[in-house]
């Protein structure tokens, strides 16, 4: 079934695939979220192992999900992978330096002779939940602002300014959507907490956390609305392929895809919603409905994005440079063979959510942290 | 356009290769120490004997300071595709990013799941979900391997594909025969095998430390026993593999061969340099000597190369300069064919762009004759389709002799160990200590010669480096490459140091 579908359809799908991926990981980003959260909620170092340890049974998932992430951008949209990789080198290099020193920091924090010493460890987990995030969200953020890049003939970059991506996080937008994204992080990391720890001080100052947080974001999603209701956007002509500025483009593909509009207005509801479960009815499955919330506020966003004729990564020094969903893809054929290979991803799905019911059954307490696996504990 | 972009694909390269090798400094004992790790727990389970489980553990510890510091370096490897080498993935991610998407779904996610489970699970899921998601990680860890280097062996060996002149790019005809390519078999066979082989120095090396300061003994001589089994198995995979690699090179990248051989003049008969001193001013077509002194085992090259003692084994002059008597087109005709290759491609491309179909049709027929040597049009000389000769020849009599040498240790491990004297052999305890080091050698000098090899091609005879390097000012290379350098050696201290301090405390603490 699969072999017979178009290529604009498996553009379409892969568009949705990357989307899901790119969604999943904005959930996940509650493990950078936590990890900021242990200069600002933990009140001794009991706390700040428990909050550690809680994050630290799932980092690896969050960052093999980036991982995919680009290595499916890669497989779809290889010209994306490298207009944008290549082109805003910076943004991109700062983002994965901060996950370098992530990967190291709860292995080694705590065990001893560990060179830079645990206070080190520490920052690197606050800079890869605050700044790596933020960049990311700018880097996002430039999928409506646009980019200084040209190509040429054979599809080589040039990028026209010497910040190679780090003016994205001078545009207003960007820098709301980073923050954004920051403050989701962190109020998803106290839900998650909530959810996995047995420790009542620390779960109390979780909750207020969640309620604190949202209300931190709530500006910069108030200025991410308003301004993608309000934006021109670079839409393209289906018939010619030609890029061209349209009004109100993003309203237009809000109301043009209603389902998308439902996802948004869904979505953000299942967030407030999971905050107020977490910070008033004293419940704590508020990260489900964070989760679920994020998730459906991201595919909303990189469907506004990519879907209804737009341009996903687009050229403000070349319009027709531009990059859309169809002249950035991969062949049919490799579309097609990796539309086989996804039919993977719920069996993957699958067996990591098992795998999270079964370690995640009991919460967290000190005294496991203290115990026989002392040894293996961050 | 010329020398600044010579110096940023000189920087993309040196970033790229310090990368590379930092990451492979770590990734061979996590792909050989999990299945280690995984004997140890099923020995642990089928027994119950909790001395077992103390062992695993030990090792297990080790295991995780260095899994991590190894996906630390490995995430860069996959973006820096993008950031250095931003034309290569254009032109080629048709193709190779699917290895790497599916390395992804179907590898990470199964490490990434189950390694939770096996450093925080022993009390929170049963003996036997604990010991499967052990064997999990170490499947999932050599499974991330099979999709990189079938991506790498595509590399060397592209295959599977053909050029799309409107789109500049290659794309993918027949995913199976890029995924089960005869090259990208035996990259992964040679390297796992060699990892198994590092991991079990590693075990075997560590162990010997304890015996030689008395402490843990009995573990030790247990991990020992079972690392040099694992050891023995993995070294007759090595030369196996190795065999069969480099009779692979010879018919598939046969300037590697010669390369690795020092060889500038084909022959038949043609011999191994044993021992040999590269003289480094030495230059396709001249007529210098390729050695200042050597000793050679005549016929060894081409029974190597051919399965036969007396065949003719081309050498670097016959596939830069050609040879019409063995009917060997060399790089210098090749780069004729692809620069016309080259001119047509350009002409197609701003014939289509102006209108005119006709100039394009026939713009596009004179690149279709031509286009096998595409690659070869963006070199400037023939001399540049030689890769360094000495940094090659030597990386690869360096790993064949090392390689020679491991097994012997474990056999003797073994022999002392079943005779019940091996804590008294100090002398083989501290070589079996030093060979850890030179495990570590071997394998970076296989990747040197996997990859070095292979220069100027970043796409075996299709694209060089210099054309897939990304369009930036050097600058930002270089700043990036001695940040990487300055973090990268200080986490590799940190580890040296954390591992260090948790061999001191030992299993039994």
């Amino acid at each position: 079934m699969i072999g017979n579908l178009d290529h604009a359809i498996l553009q379409q799908l892969w568009w949705l695939i990357a989307s899901v991926v790119g969604s999943l990981f904005l959930f996940l980003t509650f493990v950078q979220g936590g990890q900021t959260l242990i200069f600002t909620l933990a009140g001794s170092e009991e706390e700040k192992s428990l909050i550690i340890n809680a994050m630290g049974r799932k980092w690896e998932l969050t960052f093999t999900t980036l991982v995919l992430f680009g290595g499916a951008l890669f497989a779809a949209f290889p010209l994306f992978y490298a207009t944008s990789f290549g082109g805003a080198y910076w943004v991109w290099m700062l983002i994965l330096f901060t996950f370098i020193v992530q990967a190291v920091s709860y292995e080694y924090r705590k065990k001893p002779d560990n060179f830079l010493g645990a206070r080190t460890y520490e920052i690197f987990l606050c800079i890869n939940g605050s700044v790596g995030i933020l960049l990311i969200g700018a880097a996002v953020g430039t999928f409506f602002t646009g980019s200084r890049f040209s190509l040429n003939l054979y599809n080589s970059v040039t990028w026209h300014t010497p910040f190679h991506g780090l003016e994205a996080a001078l545009n207003l937008f960007n820098l709301s959507f980073g923050l954004f994204l920051v403050f989701l992080a962190r109020v998803l990391g106290a839900m998650y907490l909530v959810n996995s720890v047995a420790n009542e001080p620390l779960v109390q100052k979780a909750r207020k956390a969640t309620l604190l947080n949202l209300l931190l974001a709530l500006p910069f999603l108030l200025i991410i609305l308003i301004s993608l209701v309000t934006m021109d956007g670079f839409a393209v002509n289906p018939a010619t392929g030609e890029i061209f500025m349209e009004k109100g483009k993003y309203l237009h593909n809000l109301l043009g895809m209603p389902a998308v509009l439902i996802l948004l207005l869904a979505g953000l509801i299942s967030v407030i919603y999971g905050v107020a479960a977490t910070a008033f009815l004293g419940k704590n499955n508020g990260i489900w409905f964070g989760g679920l919330g994020t998730v459906l506020v991201g595919l909303a966003i990189f469907s506004l994005a990519g879907y209804n004729n737009t341009a996903f990564y687009p050229s403000l020094s070349d319009l027709q440079s531009s990059l859309t969903i169809y002249n950035a893809s991969s062949s049919k054929y490799t579309l097609t063979a990796m539309s086989y290979v996804a039919l993977a991803v719920p069996f993957v799905l699958a067996y990591v959510a098992y795998v999270w019911k079964l370690m995640d059954a009991k919460q967290l307490t000190l005294t496991e942290l203290a115990g026989e696996d002392a040894n293996d504990m961050y | 356009m010329g020398d600044p972009i010579l110096a940023t694909v000189d920087w993309a390269r040196a970033q790229f290769a310090l990368t590379a090798m930092y990451h492979w400094i770590f990734v061979p004992l996590t792909l050989g120490l999990s299945f280690l790790v995984a004997f140890f727990e099923s020995i642990y389970v089928k027994t119950g004997n909790e001395e077992w489980k103390k062992l695993t553990r030990f090792w297990m510890t080790l295991f995780g300071i260095n899994f991590a510091i190894g996906v630390a370096t490995g995430i860069i490897l996959e973006f820096e595709f993008g950031t250095n080498w931003s034309n290569y993935s254009w032109m080629v991610g048709d193709i190779f990013g699917a290895p790497l998407a599916i390395e992804g779904i179907f590898a990470f996610f199964i490490e990434a799941t189950f390694f939770a489970v096996m450093f925080f699970g022993w009390h929170r899921v049963s003996k036997g979900f604990h010991l499967f998601s052990t064997w999990m990680v170490a499947v999932g860890s050599n499974l991330s391997a099979v999709w990189i280097l079938v991506a790498n062996g595509w590399m060397q060996f592209p295959t599977g594909m053909a050029f799309n002149p409107d789109k500049a790019r290659f794309e993918m005809q027949n995913f199976w025969e890029v995924a089960l390519s005869p090259v990208a078999v035996h990259k992964f066979t040679h390297t796992t095998s060699s990892a198994f082989l590092l991991a079990s120095l590693f075990v075997v090396g560590i162990s010997a430390l304890f015996l030689l300061q008395q402490r843990h003994q009995k573990m030790a001589k247990r991990s020992m026993v079972v690392a040099a089994v694992f050891g023995i198995i993995a070294s007759i995979f090595v030369a196996v593999t190795g065999d069969e690699a480099a009779f692979s090179a010879a018919h598939r990248q046969p300037m590697k061969l010669a390369a690795m051989e020092g060889l500038y003049v084909g022959q038949n008969n043609a011999p191994i340099v044993a021992l040999g001193l590269i003289n480094a001013d030495k230059r396709p077509g001249d007529d210098q000597p390729a050695f200042r002194q050597e000793v050679k085992i005549p016929g060894l090259l081409s029974l190597l190369a051919n399965r036969d003692f007396n065949s003719f084994v081309p050498g670097i002059n016959d596939l830069v300069f050609g040879n019409a008597e063995h009917n060997i087109v060399g790089a210098a005709q090749r780069m004729v064919t692809g620069k016309i290759a080259l001119a047509e491609l350009a002409h197609y491309k701003y014939a289509k762009e102006k209108g005119e179909p006709a100039e394009a049709a026939a713009a596009l027929a004179i690149f279709d004759r031509h286009k096998a040597d595409l690659g070869y049009g963006y070199l400037n000389s023939p001399a540049e389709a030689a890769p360094p000769v000495a940094i090659t020849f030597y990386s690869f009599h360096l790993m064949v002799v090392l390689g020679t040498l491991f097994p012997v240790i474990f056999l003797l491990v073994l022999y002392f160990a079943f005779k019940g004297t091996l804590e008294q052999q100090r002398w083989l305890n501290t070589a079996c200590f030093f060979s850890i080091f030179l495990g570590y050698v071997a394998s970076q000098a296989g990747w040197v010669v996997a990859e070095v090899g292979r220069q100027p091609w970043a796409i075996q005879g299709l694209l060089p480096v210099g054309v897939a390097t990304t369009n930036i000012a050097v600058s930002n290379v270089q700043t990036t490459f001695f940040i990487f350098l300055t973090l990268f050696t200080a986490l590799l201290l940190a580890e040296i140091r954390i591992m260090m301090k948790q061999i001191k405390i030992g299993p039994e603490a």
